[in-house]
């Protein structure tokens, strides 16, 4: 996925967190990770759900990556991660965490 | 659904558990969809159990619970419920009038753990808005909304749209964007029940959905990124059929107030249902094993066209319960689909609607309101849906 700079809402310093109004959770019968928000659900792939369960409104985008790295040594998942930030935000999973 | 294709007996577990914990209601919405016989039907279920329902149906899978009536908020457990409800991982939907709201029990189901609060609205002025619902609420309604975005709740609006109020879609567009929604949805009114029986009186008529369809694609585009907008024709109007409750027994379940486990909300109208009771059986035995939610699973239950359509996998044949009230018979087709035998009965409803519409006839009767009186009335003088056509 290309993500254009100017349309760029997270940089390395932003905390993210989980938007209020979604539900992260782990769903036993779907057997994956899923966001639930009003009257529906969505399945999230594994990659997916690695960065999501980093978002916890207290790391910064470069913290997250950095963790990730930590936990796939030799991945090479900046833009990845950049790209899924910006897709979460158009989604509204995700917010920038207010007050930065 | 597997990728060696279609399998006819698989089941799959439930996604979707609609709680109705009452039928009691302060409103008197004409299309609403709970069973015309309501007051005759008592025995709510206890609290402890709608904790069982939960636990039961979450442990196969349920994620999403709609907090449902009849108006939810009477319940005085509702709270008890909720909490329970949080604590199993459910997402939790309120959908109220909200009448019977106010900001100390928002607070308390925001504790509590609930995830979404739907507000519903008759209309966007104070005057239509009360008339439909039959009470004082519109200014009540609107302090609702407020609360449920002060405590960071997804705003879900709901407006239900008829005859009588989608001349005002514009207007009810603009309340919505004042009320600052995440979501809207422009309910079609759907023809069961009470709406059912008032169908002359609230059918849009084609030139009104004309009018409202390019006003609701305006503001989609407008408001895009901001405030997401639903806005569904009626199926009355289409040429294939929704693809009702994904299927029946597929995703969707229902308990009524009295235990009553359904396919969906409308299903207790249709004849040859056991209807088995929570307070008997497991959700379990009551998904997997009952004939009910067995009984329109697969193709083999199918008539033709439907039996040999090549569309029977994306819609199922379509309601079941439309299939009955117009057709006699739950196993036919959809009317609204154009390929229906019956079809016909759709079309001459519009037209007559066109006409009713027009002043050009009456309307065979008034419409009538929903409450406790005329439930016992309407159960009374005849059965709950009169079939169009002899079964």
């Amino acid at each position: 996925m290309e993500i254009k700079a100017t349309t760029r809402v997270y940089s390395a310093a932003t905390v993210p967190q989980i938007a209020p109004t979604k539900r992260f959770q782990w769903e036993e019968a779907q057997n994956c990770w899923v966001i639930l928000y009003p009257e529906g659900m969505i399945k999230l792939n594994s990659s997916s759900a690695e960065i999501m369960k980093r978002i916890d409104g207290r790391r910064s985008v470069a913290e997250i990556i950095a963790d990730l790295k930590q936990a796939y040594p030799g991945a090479e998942l900046d833009n990845d991660v950049y790209a899924f930030m910006e897709v979460a935000h158009e989604q509204q999973w995700i917010r920038p965490k207010p007050g930065q | 659904m597997s990728n060696s294709g279609y399998v006819p007996n698989l089941v799959n577990k439930p996604l979707w558990l609609l709680a109705e914990l009452t039928y009691a209601c302060p409103l008197q919405c004409p299309y609403c969809s709970n069973p015309i016989e309501f007051a005759k039907i008592k025995n709510e279920l206890s609290t402890e159990d709608w904790k069982r329902v939960l636990r039961e149906a979450r442990k196969m899978g349920a994620a999403q619970l709609g907090l449902s009536g009849g108006e939810p908020l009477v319940r005085q457990d509702l709270e008890e419920i909720i909490a329970e409800a949080r604590q199993l991982g459910f997402y939790t939907n309120l959908i109220t009038s909200g009448v019977g709201m106010d900001e100390k029990r928002i607070k308390a189901f925001r504790d509590a753990g609930l995830d979404h609060i739907q507000v519903s609205f008759q209309a966007s002025s104070e005057e239509l808005n009360n008339y439909i619902a039959g009470t004082d609420a519109f200014r009540h309604k609107i302090e609702m909304a407020k609360l449920v975005k002060k405590y960071e709740y997804p705003m879900v609006l709901c407006f239900v749209l008829h005859r009588q109020n989608i001349d005002q879609i514009g207007d009810v567009l603009e309340l919505a964007i004042k009320l600052d929604a995440d979501y809207v949805e422009l309910a079609t009114t759907q023809y069961y029940g009470w709406a059912y029986h008032n169908r002359e009186q609230l059918l849009p008529t084609r030139e009104q959905l004309a009018r409202a369809e390019p006003i609701a694609h305006q503001y989609q585009e407008k408001m895009k990124g901001k405030m997401r907008i639903f806005y569904v024709v009626p199926d009355y109007y289409e040429v294939r059929p929704k693809a009702c409750m994904n299927g029946w027994g597929a995703v969707f379940l229902t308990i009524a107030p009295d235990g009553t486990a359904l396919p969906c909300h409308a299903a207790r109208q249709l004849p040859g249902l056991e209807f088995p009771n929570v307070r008997n059986h497991s959700i379990e035995w009551i998904w997997s094993q009952s004939p009910d939610f067995n009984k329109f699973r697969g193709f083999e239950w199918m008539k033709e066209p439907c039996r040999s359509c090549p569309e029977k996998t994306r819609d199922f044949g379509g309601c079941r319960c439309q299939a009955y009230m117009l057709t006699g018979d739950a196993a036919n087709a959809d009317p609204v689909c154009d390929k229906s035998y019956h079809h016909h009965l759709i079309t001459e409803v519009i037209d007559r609607v066109g006409r009713i519409a027009a002043k050009k006839e009456d309307a065979p009767k008034p419409i009538v309101f929903r409450n406790p009186r005329t439930s016992k009335a309407l159960a009374d003088a005849r059965p709950a849906v009169k079939p169009a056509v002899p079964a």
